[in-house]
């Protein structure tokens, strides 16, 4: 009656634990250091940066003449981010709805199969190319291809989004849940744990780390692939009105779009930053 | 045969016994034996300890012992009934703290009750975090404690669920000296309020001296039974008899014993080799049905 939790394996105390299973060179240090502020004399400092930075594009362009098809002056890409916002709100409801059911989907799924692969090591080296492979292509490539058999509507960049998050969650959170630390598992064991308990008290906390790094990297991958979807045909999304606004010389719209976008960004970020430290935080 | 009968042990029923357990690991390079027809015999309310040297098969041992690991021949029984899984009635505490790094101590030490979906028995974890001097802790992390407040807690843990047997291995290896003897003082007294059955692996003599009615030393690899000492001092024992020649001599007598074991064929004390209390008619491969007693 070997334990099918332990094998025969019984854990090296003393011995240096491989720490952070293999962290793959993907995960983003900003996550335990952080964007975080803290006194006074730090939020003046970033906003002072921010304020010159933006006065000397003003005073450059302006001075300069530069010629707004090139390079418009910060205050009328400001101007077009209000005033125009009416225009380019539905836009960006569009491509929120691509993102987030793209996301679902392919988040879920990806780290469903993450959870469970790992616990087939034979079935994993068995799919471990074809992961990498849909981490590998630009999934962007098979926009026009979906959009054959899909039309122009949302389902051809909502599968985008999903086939480019789904793979960067999945091969974060595996290596998340390919940590064991035989010591751990044998402690729920003790207690009788069940392979469920053991996941879901053990396992599952353990990958957690690495699983929200993976959900961040997808999330932001899913944002960029949604906007090239929209750029590639069809009527709506802010990638959409990148081209529009880029074909017409529209340019402090066309900035104001890229404003929008990198504030999703940082959004983005900050949102698993803060899961990451109220959830993943003991690592540090 | 009847000086290995423990005398304390005459008057108790035996609780945990062990025959005949021998484990051997498939390896790339062969078999190997880590453990080798062990067999002891340990009664309700005893405190035993097992001594070795590192890698002679005590972790091997114990693990087999809590149910974790599967023996390649022997057995381990608990009241008579046998253990092929981790049983309710027996409590481990590990070579080091093992608490897990994303919980404070509360929550730490409500997961036994957690995974047997039970509501946690606060009253008896709160006497018995007060008892170790862990009060007000309970919403630190791991990271936050030192060592020997993390092992506290891991013992809290144990007990958490009242189990009948503990299973302790190397609980304070990794602790300096002085807590280290603090420790033992704590795990002494707690074990004279609840006279749990405890096993305790340790590869410090003396600790294993200080604590415990008999010793168990195991020879090395593959780790059999070389001898057991019994440890008469009485109870309860304070760190001034650490310093007495009795114990001096004892902790001597019992390292040479270990230093023999570490030569190979060296198995001159065949006697000693017999389960502490198992009858002499009973070969160790046949025990008896229960208890493993037939003079009651
Ligand atoms: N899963 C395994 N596969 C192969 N060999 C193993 C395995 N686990 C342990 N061993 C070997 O079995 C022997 C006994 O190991 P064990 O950990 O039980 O010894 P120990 O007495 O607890 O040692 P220590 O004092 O270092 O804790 C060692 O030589 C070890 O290398
Ligand atoms: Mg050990």
């Amino acid at each position: 009656m070997v334990d099918k939790h332990l094998g025969d394996k019984i854990p090296e105390f003393g011995a240096k634990k491989p720490a952070g299973g293999n962290s793959s060179g993907l995960a983003p240090s900003g996550l335990t250091s952080g964007p975080g502020a803290r006194s006074f004399w730090e939020i003046f400092a970033i906003i002072m940066v921010a304020v010159v930075i933006i006065g000397s594009a003003e005073a450059y362009i302006r001075f300069f003449e530069v010629p707004q098809y090139v390079m418009p002056p910060p205050s009328s890409i400001a101007y077009a981010l209000v005033a125009d916002f009416d225009l380019i709100a539905p836009h960006l409801g569009f491509t929120l709805i691509e993102l987030f059911v793209g996301y679902a989907f392919g988040a879920s799924i990806g780290l469903m199969l993450a959870a469970v692969i790992t616990q087939f090591p034979f079935a994993e080296k068995i799919i471990a190319p074809y992961v990498l492979m849909l981490v590998t292509t630009p999934m962007l490539a098979l926009v026009p291809l979906l959009i054959l058999r899909f039309g122009f509507g949302l389902e051809p960049r909502i599968i985008a989004v999903a086939l480019a998050s789904g793979p960067m969650v999945m091969i974060n959170s595996a290596t998340g849940f390919r940590r064991t630390d035989l010591a751990k598992i044998a402690l729920a064991r003790s207690f009788g744990a069940t392979t469920f308990q053991i996941f879901t008290k053990i396992r599952f906390p353990m990958a957690m780390p690495m699983i929200v790094v993976g959900l961040m990297i997808g999330a932001i991958f899913g944002l960029l692939t949604a906007v090239g979807a929209e750029m590639v045909g069809g009527g709506f999304g802010l990638g959409n009105r990148l081209t529009t606004y880029s074909a017409t010389l529209q340019m402090p719209r066309f900035f104001a779009v890229i404003l929008i976008l990198s504030t999703l960004g940082i959004l983005i970020y900050v949102t698993f930053y803060l899961i990451g430290k109220k959830w993943a935080s003991w690592e540090s | 045969m009847s000086s290995t009968e423990d005398p304390a042990a005459k008057d108790r029923p035996a609780k945990l016994v062990v025959t005949g357990a021998t484990k051997t690991y498939q390896t790339n390079s062969g078999p190997l034996h880590a453990v080798a027809d062990f067999s002891m015999s340990i009664a309700d309310g005893e405190f035993a300890c097992i001594v070795g040297p590192s890698g002679c098969g005590k972790t091997t041992l114990l693990w087999s012992i809590a149910g974790l690991h599967s023996l390649t021949s022997g057995r381990v029984t608990l009241d008579g009934e046998e253990i092929t899984e981790p049983h309710s009635q027996i409590g481990m505490v590990f070579q080091e703290a093992n608490l897990l790094p994303w919980r404070n101590l509360d929550k730490n030490i409500e997961l036994p009750f957690e995974i047997k979906r039970q509501k946690p028995d606060r009253e008896r974890i709160n006497k018995l975090i007060d008892r170790v001097g862990l009060a007000g802790f309970g919403n630190k992390f791991p990271r936050e404690l030192s060592g020997g407040m993390q092992q506290r807690a891991a013992i809290v843990r144990a007990l958490s669920f009242n189990p009948s047997v503990l299973l302790m291995d190397e609980p304070f290896g990794a602790l300096d000296a002085f807590t280290r003897d603090e420790m033992n003082l704590l795990v002494e007294e707690i074990w004279l309020e609840t006279r749990k059955t405890i096993l305790f692996v340790t590869h410090n003599i003396t600790e294993a001296v200080f604590l415990s009615d008999r010793v168990f030393v195991m020879s090395a690899r593959p780790g059999r039974l070389a001898k057991i000492f019994d440890i008469p001092f009485p109870r309860p024992r304070t760190l001034d008899l650490l310093a007495t020649k009795e114990v001096f001599d004892l902790v001597n007598e019992i390292k040479a014993e270990i230093q023999i074991g570490a030569t190979p064929a060296n198995h001159t004390s065949t006697e000693n080799v017999q389960p502490a209390s198992s009858p002499s008619r009973t070969p160790p491969s046949e025990p008896g049905q229960s208890g493993d007693r037939t003079n009651g």
